[in-house]
């Protein structure tokens, strides 16, 4: 209160206030005349693993730099060369953020304090991931075939520049296209514009960004700085990446008894979870990820009638794997545990494996069977394989499409199944719409979008009109799930009359295509999740990146809500209460072993406003999907993913004005004058005082 | 705006009142007492008058901007008033205090004339008026940025630094006027002092057309020098004393 007056007093004592007067003083009200604080913005940070880092920093105090709008790739000789006010910051529109610019400005770092890139329209094809995805951690290395590794046949990914896996020294940020933009931009042509030629006029807008890293140089290295903190909660300087992968079992297993089952043999169903960008919080990737989980999660509310009905002699596995995105994070710790006895089979029950991958955008009426050649030279795999490759032809019967398979001698595209080819020579199908390389124009990049799919709506729809609409793209992901449905029961050894009775769900498609690429905040997804979790339903789609593993046993939102939605799509509803549903072993009927017990928020009916929640049995389980190097300690390790992201104290940006350093100066010069003046004349006074102020001595002295 | 404004207005501001202070009352620890006390005077008043302050604001609509205006400003006229009441009180204390001290000294009187307290007090309240105007701006002047963004001038930083230098004095002056004042019963100088005060208040009111607040303010601050110089015994005769003393002084 005090300072709060104090403050205003100072305000009206040398600021008159007009139009603006802000009364609530959060902070010092002087900093809000000078800062503009931006608040969306989504920062590009370090990652480390076993040899590298990549990424962005800033140093730790920020970096500040002159605000320059770029025009087009000519317009950086200003910033790079000819510009007289470095540093600079360049701002720069979605379809500028090239590789060559940014190594440009890379190269020119001290003249760049740091590039900020404004979201707005998608460029025909930018793709920032590597040409050859994963390239060491898949199972085509020297040893397994001289001419497939490193991507000597196929280039799986032409169009990748590898900007995600450079570092910069500098801060690099994204911002969309709103208010705060134009703000940015109204101050760049207020202060900033160059007219005809003629010098800038000081003040100049700049900005300052603050995106500090802990970690430096490599996982090992940050991993032994963490735990050289002897006190009791050590500091922890970076955290591996990792989640949870969602698996179900069509007939579940008791989860206590690990190892080898006998007489079991199960196909895996996989599909991968996550996808990347440049600036990891802007990850979307519906056609690298989303494509095919959809298409996966239909196939199993497909099956889930014929397979009650009918059980197969073989389990089927639907496996989601998450962190595939940075060395199959995933797939490699499922292969671990299965190896290693901590998983409810082993590699020996695994018959063999179909795997979906980015099946959206089609170049034809075709899809796309890859195989592995390299284990296919064995004949009981090559058999086995054409078996698989027979029951997925004939599941396409009756569909708008066809599956072909692939060139005999081309690799598998990246994929989940390699790391179970480097564990041990599987049988196994990865459907893709490609061909050779991939289709995705997009790929791992913020772009690949619900757009880029063609999700298109009416435009006079509301959101729950929208949800329900059925759009092409969904009609073309349901055929899809029919045939993998189909093909998956054949596999398992499904009795053939049944399997016409196979078919995926359009509307179901069409209803996780939009709460998972337009909004997650639907009527539908609130209906299958869990009351306490109903917060992670935002407007806008999930986050695909993986993030860091957390030690509670807290997933990211995209694990739950794949979790509950598997669980609705391939469990059944009970009649048990919420606190039956909380211990269900003390029911005769039921057993926390084999499943688990969910209890959702459920539909609300037409003429009432409270739910109908209800118990959800189901086999669905998540399984910790954490890189096996953390488990051995082995922060160097070649075989397993090393990934783990830095952490950092806060990340910021703000703009405002900067003076020029003449007027800096002469204001210094004005108070180092004004000081030595007034010493001067102080001490001149003092020793003269008495001669000066000597009227109260003189009528003393002057008696005599 | 970096270190180089923050130095430089931090010189400003407070460079004349840190030579005063080495210089004449650093070494008596009479006078640091009596400066400390001064400043805690200034400060109690600006802590009742911002008390009233806020429990105008509170009980208000806090969203009338208008009506929150004129507050401030009724506040800040208040609290103008108040200071110099609680110079008054500082007055009346000092002359209470001066018998005391005068009984247990050791020399023949008091250790302090009237004037050289009047002098101490009025920079005890100019110090730490001061302080409280200028400490915000200057730790933000550390800062890369400048005051500009939303229109304000980006001569800010200079501009508050004068005025707080300019303040300064006039605390510092008004201290003397005020005291010779009271102690010769000249009860016209109170309402002067404070009627200058409210004066310097309201030009301030002007910014930020600064030509028409800070020339004014140092005008004001000249004539106020002036007037403390002949009110604390100084006199033209004694300043041509000094030239032609120090004409004396140079060798023959």
């Amino acid at each position: 209160m005090f300072a709060e007056f104090a403050g205003k007093i100072l305000e009206y004592f040398v600021e008159r206030y007009r139009v603006h007067f802000v009364l609530d003083v959060s902070c010092n009200s002087v900093a809000q005349k000078i800062y503009v604080e931006l608040n969306n913005t989504v920062p590009c940070v370090r990652l480390l693993n076993a040899t590298h880092q990549i990424g962005c920093q800033s140093s730790i105090s920020g970096d500040t730099g002159v605000i320059h709008v770029l025009e087009s790739e000519a317009d950086l000789e200003w910033p790079l060369s000819k510009g007289p006010n470095p540093p600079y910051m360049v701002l720069l529109e979605s379809s500028l953020f090239t590789k060559s610019i940014m190594m440009k400005m890379k190269n020119a770092s001290s003249r760049v304090a740091g590039v900020v890139v404004v979201q707005k329209t998608s460029p025909p094809e930018f793709s920032p991931h590597t040409t050859c995805p994963n390239e060491n951690t898949g199972v085509y290395t020297e040893t397994y075939d001289h001419n497939l590794a490193h991507c000597n046949t196929t280039v799986w990914n032409p169009r990748g520049n590898g900007l995600s896996y450079e570092e910069f020294d500098s801060p690099v940020f994204s911002l969309k296209e709103d208010n705060e933009t134009e703000v940015i931009k109204q101050c760049y042509f207020d202060h900033n514009r160059v007219v005809n030629g003629s010098g800038l006029q000081y003040p100049l807008c700049a900005m300052q960004l603050f995106s500090h890293m802990h970690a430096v140089t490599d996982t090992a290295t940050c991993m032994r700085r963490s735990s050289m903190d002897f006190s009791t909660s050590p500091v922890m300087v970076c955290d591996p990446l990792g989640g949870y992968n969602v698996c179900a079992f069509i007939r579940p297993y008791n989860s206590t008894a690990f190892g080898h089952k006998e007489n079991e043999s199960v196909v895996i169903a996989a599909a991968r979870l996550d996808s990347r960008a440049f600036f990891l919080e802007d990850s979307t990737g519906a056609e690298g990820s989303v494509s095919g989980f959809v298409t996966l999660l239909a196939a199993a509310q497909a099956l889930r009638e014929a397979t009650q009905e009918a059980p197969p002699t073989r389990n089927i596995l639907f496996a989601f794997f998450h962190g595939e995105v940075f060395d199959y994070i995933g797939s490699s710790r499922m292969v671990y545990d299965m190896k290693n006895n901590m998983f409810v089979i082993d590699l020996d029950n695994v018959h063999s494996i179909l795997e979906i991958g980015q099946v959206a955008v089609r170049s034809g009426t075709n899809l796309f069977l890859h195989s592995d050649p390299v284990s296919r030279r064995n004949n009981t795999v090559h058999d086995e394989v054409t078996n698989l490759v027979k029951n997925l032809q004939s599941s396409t019967a009756g569909l708008n499409f066809s599956l072909v398979e692939t060139d005999f001698s081309q690799p598998l595209p990246p994929s989940s199944f390699q790391r179970l080819l480097r564990a041990r020579a599987i049988p196994g199908i990865v459907l893709a719409d490609h061909q050779t390389d991939i289709n995705n124009r997009y790929y791992e990049s913020f772009y690949d979008n619900a757009a880029h799919l063609n999700l298109t709506y009416p435009s006079n729809l509301s959101p729950e009109e929208q949800l329900e609409f059925v759009t092409d793209t969904a009609k073309s992901l349901t055929e899809v799930a029919t045939a993998v449905a189909r093909a998956l029961f054949k596999q398992a050894g499904g009795n053939n009359s049944q399997v016409n009775k196979i078919n995926a769900d359009p509307k179901t498609v069409t209803q996780m295509l939009y709460g998972f690429l337009v909004r997650s905040n639907n009527s539908w997804f609130q209906a299958v999740m869990a009351p306490e979790l109903k917060d992670i339903l935002q407007p806008n789609p999930p986050q695909y990146y993986v993030g860091v593993a957390k030690s509670s046993h807290q997933a990211n939102a995209l694990t739950y809500l794949v979790q509950y939605l598997l669980a609705n799509l391939t469990g059944t509803a009970t009649n048990l209460t919420q606190s039956q549903c909380k211990k269900p072993d003390e029911l005769p009927n039921e057993s926390t072993y084999l499943y688990s017990y969910l209890w959702v928020q459920g539909v609300v009916p037409p003429n009432s406003t409270q739910r109908e929640s209800f118990c959800v049995r189901t086999a669905v389980r998540l399984v910790k999907a954490v890189s096996p190097a953390f488990d051995l300690g082995d922060y160097i390790s070649k075989e397993y993913s090393t990934w783990t992201k830095s952490q950092w104290k806060f990340i910021k940006a703000r703009i405002f004005l900067v003076a020029s350093r003449d007027l800096e100066m002469l204001t210094l010069g004005v108070g180092v004058a004004v000081l030595f003046t007034s010493l001067l004349v102080t001490y001149f006074v003092r020793t003269k005082a008495d001669v000066l102020f000597s009227s109260v001595r003189e009528p003393n002295n002057a008696a005599y | 705006m970096t270190a180089a404004v923050f130095f430089g207005c931090a010189f400003i501001a407070f460079g004349p009142a840190f030579s005063l202070f080495i210089f004449t009352i650093a070494k008596d620890p009479l006078r640091v007492i009596i400066l400390i006390a001064g400043a805690f005077f200034w400060l109690v008043s600006l802590l009742l008058s911002s008390l009233v302050w806020f429990i105008a604001t509170k009980a208000t609509n806090a969203q009338d901007l208008t009506l929150q205006k004129n507050l401030l400003i009724f506040g800040s006229i208040f609290s103008v008033i108040l200071q110099e009441v609680f110079r008054f009180a500082y007055y009346r204390l000092l002359r209470k205090a001066n018998e005391g001290l005068a009984a247990i000294s050791e020399e023949d009187g008091p250790p302090l004339s009237v004037r050289e307290m009047a002098y101490v007090a009025g920079l005890g309240f100019g110090i730490m008026s001061g302080a409280f105007s200028m400490i915000n701006t200057l730790s933000d002047s550390l800062g890369p940025g400048t005051v500009g963004m939303f229109g304000d001038s980006q001569y800010y930083f200079i501009t508050s630094a004068l005025m707080t230098l300019a303040l300064t004095m006039l605390h510092t002056f008004w201290g003397v006027v005020f005291f010779e004042g009271c102690e010769r019963k000249r009860w016209w100088v109170i309402a002067v002092v404070l009627c200058v005060h409210l004066m310097v208040f309201s030009l301030s009111l002007l910014n930020p057309f600064y030509v028409a607040s800070i020339l004014p303010v140092y005008a004001i601050m000249l004539l106020m020098a002036v007037w403390a110089f002949f009110s604390s015994g100084g006199s033209l005769h004694n300043i041509t004393l000094l030239w032609t003393c120090k004409t004396r002084l140079k060798p023959i």
